[in-house]
């Protein structure tokens, strides 16, 4: 079987660069090929990357608060583009200010991710998420 | 004396250039009037003609030629996401010398067939996908090409995985797999598809666009105008083993139907709050704009430029500069020769035709506000540091204030999200000898550079 693709980056006018390295280096020593779009990325960049290469998820970082208002309308925009059903995980400090966690998720879900990771959270846990996603054969 | 003769077949004109290898010298240039329709061995002789009036009866070593007669190097790209293969695919044509009739993206249809058959190209250049990504794309388009009833050249540079299956689909055409111009995201792979252009244009395209009479008078290589130029910019730029290149530069042909700006600089962002965004651009690079030119193209150049500013350069009205720009679009031949009328228009236009090309070709930069401060994106090439661009083209040798026209290459404050130089020493290629010397390169890359640097130090004018 050939590996499964991941598209990664930290979304809008966001430049923290390190976590953003470090899941690179976690998802590719998990065996993903991961495109890996750095910084200040847009839903287009993330969009445009995954059709060309044929990702199988796309993977958002969002760590300075704009999370939410950055990731509106990506799931719209992802089955416009003919990526339907892809699977989108978004993790970070995806909002601002002292939110319950699961409010801050089902905002996320309804907003058409498969996947919302708060703060703090370690690679290795968005990679369990992903194998058991794969295995249960989403984002085919 | 080791003469050699280097010939440039335009689409109006013939243009000779005669080097003395041993003395590394020019011996004489000459420009004839010819077209295909009549036979271009008619230019070549009265260009061969003029030329003897120079050098005297000369007997030529080697003989090399480049050509962008009947349309240059007519070709279509077919390629996936707009801003990735299908921009690539452009590139690539480009670099090796092309004229794009059109720049497909995502799935062909039916009416996108129908009008490939009715632009008749010179090759098609199928892309889509990086390597082991999209394959669905590229092989529906095979399919849709196997469709066309003249079975053209077609180059295969997209997902590796899929090359075969198009190769299989497009049964009966003439085509050739080559490297993914695109292999990994972002990574840019156009030299061995340019290779592939290169050689297609030598061996059929040369044929088929009459140039063959002429062949057994040739030692060696074709190469597409515009791709002779892009050698020789490189060359002057890199150096080569023996001799120094001047550094980065930026080249401006002004021609009558369109505008070429090449540019042999590295571009990448000035500082860490620069972030880049968008495909890396070719070291060499080139781009056209089909609409900018100072003849057939002239309502492109006032179009884009605007009405007031065309008044403000030539202080002429602006129904003066409509009933002017009529006639030139329908008269390319015409030039200014001392009519002052004229001279302001062409002034004016061939200032607003850098301007516009230049802009185009140069990358922009956008300010924002992050976390971090102030931070900048940047898209495409910073040329800001660029210290040297060249003017070459004939429609210029004719024109007066040709540093000042050359000038609006540069940044300006009315438009300072452009990356165009900020300063730069500028040179004339006066007698149009930059084509001659990309194709001289191949052979003698040394006494190519050295004769440009001469030539470019006095502006093709006499010591």
């Amino acid at each position: 079987m050939s590996k499964k693709k991941l598209v990664i980056g930290v979304i809008g006018a966001d430049v923290h660069a390190v976590g953003n390295k470090i899941l690179y280096h976690a998802f590719t020593e998990a065996g993903f090929e991961t495109i890996n779009l750095g910084v200040m990325v847009s839903q287009e960049e993330f969009i445009d990357a995954a059709i060309e290469s044929d990702a199988d998820a796309i993977l958002i970082s969002s760590l300075y608060g704009q999370g939410e208002l950055d990731c509106r309308g990506m799931r719209e925009k992802c089955d416009e583009a003919g990526l339907k059903d892809i699977i989108l995980f978004v993790g970070g400090n995806i909002v601002i200010g002292k939110q319950s966690f699961e409010d801050v998720e089902k905002r996320f879900i309804d907003m058409g991710f498969d996947r919302v990771f708060p703060p703090g959270t370690s690679p290795e846990t968005a990679i369990e998420a992903l194998n058991a996603m794969f295995s249960a054969g989403e984002g085919e | 004396m080791n003469p050699v003769l280097l010939i440039d077949f335009g689409s109006t004109y013939t243009k000779l250039t005669a080097v003395d290898i041993d003395r590394e010298s020019i011996l004489g240039t000459s420009q004839a009037y010819s077209t295909v329709q009549t036979d271009i061995n008619d230019g070549l002789q009265e260009g061969l003609k003029l030329l003897e009036e120079q050098t005297g009866p000369t007997v030529y070593n080697e003989t090399y030629a480049c050509s962008s007669a009947a349309g240059g190097l007519r070709m279509i790209t077919s390629g996936l996401v707009p801003d990735l293969t299908s921009k690539a695919a452009k590139m690539a044509s480009l670099g090796a010398g092309a004229k794009m009739l059109n720049v497909y993206s995502f799935e062909l249809t039916e009416e996108d067939i129908e009008e490939i058959r009715n632009a008749d190209p010179d090759i098609i250049l199928l892309v889509g996908g990086t390597d082991g990504g999209n394959q669905e794309c590229i092989i529906h388009n095979s399919k849709m090409l196997a469709a066309l009833p003249k079975k053209y050249p077609i180059i295969i540079a997209g997902n590796r995985t899929a090359a075969k299956q198009c190769a299989e689909h497009l049964e009966g055409f003439e085509t050739f797999v080559s490297e993914n111009v695109m292999p990994a995201l972002g990574t840019l792979n156009v030299k061995p598809a340019q290779d592939r252009i290169r050689d297609l244009f030598l061996r059929r395209i040369v044929q088929a666009k009459g140039l063959s009479r002429t062949a057994e008078l040739l030692t060696g290589i074709i190469m597409p105008t515009p791709a002779a130029v892009l050698q020789a910019m490189e060359l002057l730029a890199r150096g080569c083993e023996g001799e120094e290149g001047i550094g980065e530069l930026i080249a401006v042909d002004v021609g009558g139907a369109t505008t070429d700006v090449y540019s042999i600089a590295a571009g990448l962002p000035a500082n860490d709050a620069t972030f880049y965004k968008g495909l890396p651009e070719p070291y060499a690079k080139r781009t056209v704009e089909g609409d900018i030119g100072m003849r057939y193209s002239i309502h492109g150049i006032v179009e884009a430029a605007g009405d007031m500013r065309i008044c403000q350069l030539s202080g002429l009205p602006s129904e003066r500069i409509e009933e002017l720009a009529d006639r030139l679009s329908k008269n390319p031949d015409i030039v200014s020769n001392g009519d002052e009328e004229l001279e302001a228009l062409d002034y004016a236009l061939a200032s607003m035709a850098i301007e516009t090309a230049v802009a185009r070709h140069a990358g922009t930069i956008e300010e924002t506000y992050t976390i971090m401060g102030k931070t900048y994106i940047q898209e495409g090439k910073d040329l800001r540091d660029v210290s040297r661009v060249i003017l070459t083209g004939g429609s210029l040798i004719h024109t007066k204030r040709t540093a000042e026209i050359a000038s609006h290459a540069l940044y300006s404050v009315s438009n300072p999200m452009s990356l165009r130089p900020v300063a730069a020493d500028i040179r004339i290629d006066r007698n149009y000898i930059v084509a001659a010397m990309g194709l001289l390169s191949t052979h003698y890359p040394e006494i190519a550079l050295r004769i440009m640097k001469k030539e470019l130090e006095n502006n093709g004018r006499e010591k």
